[in-house]
């Protein structure tokens, strides 16, 4: 599977809850197969998606989903010693590890070859932390949400993008009606 | 009363819950006083523009956040700053550590303090600088119109105003 299957494989549980998604066509794909409010939507800045993500479950109670990728974990790498050291459990990492910058036109990452991000997460001290194959990430996320624990998935799947609009939703619309879900009762 | 009390209080009042550091020899003390304060999540970073993706969730989350760092972080966190704080128009005030300036002992930190300022300028990000310890007065009056704007906001601290880098 490609991500974009993932993604409307798993879209009937990311939609009750907070996502944060990872900057270029991950957002695309995720805005153009089920857009919600609760869906924070980067438009730049990568590697920044665990990072406000991780800000945002630390904050408030309830249950946040981040969508990353292997490329902007590795871009951002000293988001998993942050992550493990500072355990909200209602915070998901789903790194969609398709060894490959998907935005960029597929160059491989150095996951596709030697290196394991969930030993690296590991490692680091993430204390569950599941590796899936792309078929079992609905299970996985689920188990997940209903664990009640901190967890990183990682996810490995098929290099790959579907064709998408870009998203021409202000930033400052997306924030704030994000803002108003988060808040909503 | 000290600096690192003063500014730790006025972060307080001014409802900042969570913040987030990367260390620098000048801002030991008030990360540590930071440390201690109970009204205060302090969570440290391992770089600066990751600070400020923890800021922006924090804000979004509905806390009021704040980065403490060195200048020398202006240059780690420039598409950070345009493509998430200013872009998606978040508040973030930043305690800056202003290395490089009179009293200054690593001449290495001279080389990012001459593009501080016109780093700042070039981002139109509201800047001051605390040269006197009276300066520190205006830290209350700088956070409220941090949150009033929703824009990041400088506050360079030299050596002189921290009592000499080499004094310490």
């Amino acid at each position: 599977m490609i991500r974009s299957e993932i993604l409307k494989d798993i879209a009937p549980i990311l939609r009750d809850q907070l996502v944060v998604c990872n900057i270029g066509i991950p957002s695309q794909e995720l805005h153009a197969i089920d857009d919600q409010p609760t869906n924070f939507y980067m438009l730049g800045t990568m590697g920044l998606a665990s990072s406000i993500g991780l800000g945002l479950a630390l904050s408030q109670p309830k249950p946040v989903i981040v969508i990353d990728g292997d490329g902007s974990i590795l871009t951002n790498m000293g988001t998993l010693p942050t992550i493990a050291n500072n355990v909200a459990n209602n915070y998901i990492l789903m790194i969609i590890d398709n060894g490959s910058y998907g935005s960029t036109g597929d160059q491989p990452t150095y996951t596709g070859k030697k290196t394991s991000l969930a030993k690296v997460a590991e490692a680091c001290g993430c204390d569950r932390v599941i590796e899936c194959r792309d078929v079992d990430t609905g299970r996985v996320l689920q188990e997940a949400l209903d664990s009640g624990e901190m967890t990183v998935m990682v996810v490995k799947c098929d290099s790959g993008n579907a064709k998408m609009p870009v998203i021409t939703m202000d930033p400052v619309i997306i924030r704030d009606r994000f803002m108003k879900a988060v808040a909503a009762e | 009363m000290s600096i690192d009390k003063k500014i730790a209080d006025d972060l307080v009042a001014n409802d900042i819950s969570f913040v987030t550091t990367v260390p620098c020899k000048q801002l030991a003390g008030v990360i540590e006083e930071i440390e201690h304060r109970d009204e205060i999540f302090h969570i440290p970073s391992n770089k600066e523009d990751e600070g400020m993706g923890l800021c922006a969730g924090a804000w979004m989350g509905g806390k009021r956040p704040a980065i403490i760092m060195q200048n020398t972080a202006i240059g780690v966190t420039i598409n950070t700053l345009a493509t998430l704080i200013q872009y998606y128009r978040m508040p973030l005030p930043m305690l800056i550590s202003y290395r490089g300036e009179l009293r200054e002992p690593v001449a290495c930190q001279v080389e990012m303090a001459v593009h501080t300022k016109a780093l700042l300028a070039q981002m139109n990000i509201p800047t001051y600088h605390f040269h006197k310890q009276s300066d520190v007065e205006e830290l209350d009056a700088i956070l409220k119109y941090t949150f009033m704007c929703n824009k990041p906001v400088a506050i360079l601290t030299d050596a002189n105003f921290w009592g000499g880098y080499g004094d310490q």
